[in-house]
């Protein structure tokens, strides 16, 4: 009996690492053309790179400046805005949220059930007014891009810290009052460190909704001046006649290395935030 | 999913109620007025603007319902429309069968499941101009064998966006059949098995029916994904090839609902109005399925 299971347990376990290979194996492709030349690219996309397609790290070189729009600064942009993004959404969210968790009133509720609305709004309703408030009220740019984030992601992060704060025992709350704590006071050092779970959730949730958003920061932004990944990938292949597939393939290995680094140091971390969020939505 | 109200006594304590309530502008106030900027007026005008002519928001005249008989009769968006059900219908099915059974088989006793679940899940960090960029190179490189390429016909775009969307997603939904999967009781697994079920039946009719909520999350997430797919479409086929219809018109074969807005807006000038239209006929659609789902949910709840 035991010895059976065993049997079974291991062609499973081949059958899921030829799975995972496959699984990779776009992956490969572009770690593997990166380093060969455009034309040879095209001529066998699927052939390792030998003596002759091989150029070393000329397309890395060239991707920098690819599109007359130098890679790094689309990726500082990029860095900036989700950071500051993130950050604004999980302190503003989660101190609105504690707010209508502990204040029953009509304005709680109201803006409660408008978050609950905004959650099943598709971007495409409001993509073209966004825009023009955006630009009508000067948040076109890399430092102000954060507050339409704030406005447009403030739904589900809210609906999800309103959820936690509502689990949380009102007692702890009360004996900070009793012991002189103010509301500021209280939010700070008593329920934000007991929020942390649900700031791990909703941080990763946002981090990877901003860092790959394309059209909001495509539409958004002033796109002579400011550019973040997803939309200099964009550029690469749409607005050039011919396509340099090998540097682009280069730009696209630059863009996914540092999001699979980090995944794998806090994979735990983002497979938990992604179920805990999913979950609850 | 959200309580009716909320239960008085732990909401209504004086001794945060009332102080709290002082505190109101630094409290709410930042966080409502951005929601106004970035979702409420956008949204109030965006219907609005449903139904107008207008270039920009400031010259917009008032046409009452044409733009949205114009949505209408316009076949690209119909096409669209039954490319997106169709998208919708082949992956949710596809991405749900594959990762229910990738997540059972890794939920059981095996070396490695751990690796395993972190590679399935990895696609899923990466953005979807870049995926569809990586899917297109590869398409491309498959298709040249057979001397052809992926805008050539329709069905190799419509199924190149099912299979890259598949990859995409089938981590996701993976693991949230994980955590549903894990918390089916060992008690009930074990009863079932001293009462001489099979692994069949254990897994049709004491597994499944104890991961439902799971699998109504799962269809709703794959259903919204679907019809919300931009990315992806964009930078996989960009809704080519075109085809001309007989009265002229000009018709992109792959493009589903939320790239049809998009370039109705951008191609035509003086279909901004339109495009406004279908993005709120797009909206009602959306919220509709995603209501009739989420109610769905809601019982199975109360059933528990």
């Amino acid at each position: 009996m035991k010895k059976r299971y065993s049997v079974g347990s291991t062609i499973l376990t081949v059958f899921f690492a030829l799975l995972s290979l496959l699984w990779l194996f776009p992956i490969f492709e572009v770690l593997i053309n990166s380093f060969k030349s455009n034309a040879w690219v095209n001529l066998d996309a699927f052939a390792l790179p030998n003596a002759e397609s091989f150029v070393g790290f000329a397309n890395y070189i060239k991707g920098m400046t690819f599109g007359n729009y130098p890679f790094l600064m689309s990726v500082l942009y990029s860095l900036m805005i989700t950071v500051i993004s993130v950050i604004l959404i999980l302190l503003c969210c989660s101190m609105t949220a504690w707010y209508i968790a502990r204040v029953d009133s009509k304005f709680s509720r109201v803006f409660y059930y408008l978050c609950l609305f905004s959650m099943i709004v598709p971007f495409q309703m409001v993509m073209f007014t966004l825009t023009f408030t955006a630009d009508r009220l000067s948040l076109n740019t890399p430092w102000t891009i954060p507050i339409v984030y704030l406005g447009f992601g403030a739904g589900l992060a809210i609906f999800m810290f309103v959820g936690f704060v509502k689990g949380l025992p009102l007692e702890i709350e009360e004996a900070a009052a009793i012991d002189g704590c103010g509301p500021f006071r209280t939010f700070f050092s008593v329920v934000l460190p007991m929020l942390k779970p649900t700031m791990i959730s909703v941080g990763i949730l946002q981090t990877m909704w901003v860092w790959n958003d394309f059209l909001l920061p495509y539409l958004v932004l002033d796109r002579t001046k400011y550019m973040t990944i997803p939309i200099h990938v964009q550029y690469l292949k749409g607005s050039y006649g011919t396509v340099d597939l090998g540097a682009t393939m280069a730009v696209i290995m630059l863009s996914i290395i540092p999001i699979i680094v980090l995944y794998l140091f806090c994979q735990k971390h983002i497979i938990k935030g992604v179920a805990a969020g999913a979950v609850k939505g | 999913m959200s309580k009716k109200s909320n239960d008085g006594s732990a909401v209504n304590s004086w001794l945060i109620r009332r102080p709290i309530k002082k505190w109101f502008p630094l409290f709410i106030l930042p966080t409502f007025l951005c929601f106004i900027i970035g979702f409420i007026w956008p949204f109030l005008q965006g219907i609005y603007l449903s139904f107008c002519n207008f270039m920009t928001p400031t010259d917009a005249k008032w046409v009452g319902f044409s733009n949205y008989v114009k949505a209408f009769q316009d076949p690209s968006f119909g096409r669209a429309f039954w490319n997106t059900a169709g998208f919708a219908v082949v992956s949710i099915i596809l991405i749900n069968v594959i990762a229910f059974a990738i997540a059972y088989a890794l939920t059981q006793k095996m070396r490695g499941s751990n690796l395993f679940r972190t590679v399935f899940f990895m696609p899923n960090l990466i953005g979807g101009v870049v995926l569809g960029y990586i899917w297109s190179m590869i398409f491309d490189a498959i298709l040249k064998n057979y001397s052809t390429y992926l805008t050539a016909n329709p069905t190799y775009g419509f199924w190149g966006l099912v299979i890259l969307v598949a990859w995409q997603q089938i981590g996701y939904i993976m693991i949230i059949y994980i955590a549903g999967l894990q918390a089916v009781s060992e008690d009930m697994l074990e009863a079932a098995r001293i009462d001489g079920a099979n692994s069949w039946q254990t897994l049709f009719r004491v597994t499944i029916p104890n991961v439902m909520p799971s699998v109504t999350i799962c269809t709703f997430l794959t259903l919204t994904n679907s019809f919300k797919m931009f990315d992806q479409n964009m930078a996989l086929t960009e809704g080519f090839p075109i085809i001309t219809m007989a009265d002229g018109s000009q018709i992109k074969t792959t493009e589903l609902l939320a790239l049809n807005i998009y370039s109705t807006y951008n191609i035509n000038k003086n279909w901004h109005g339109v495009a406004q239209a279908k993005a709120v006929i797009f909206f009602i659609l959306v919220a509709t399925l995603a209501i009739a789902q989420l109610s769905a949910t809601r019982k199975k709840e109360v059933q528990q």
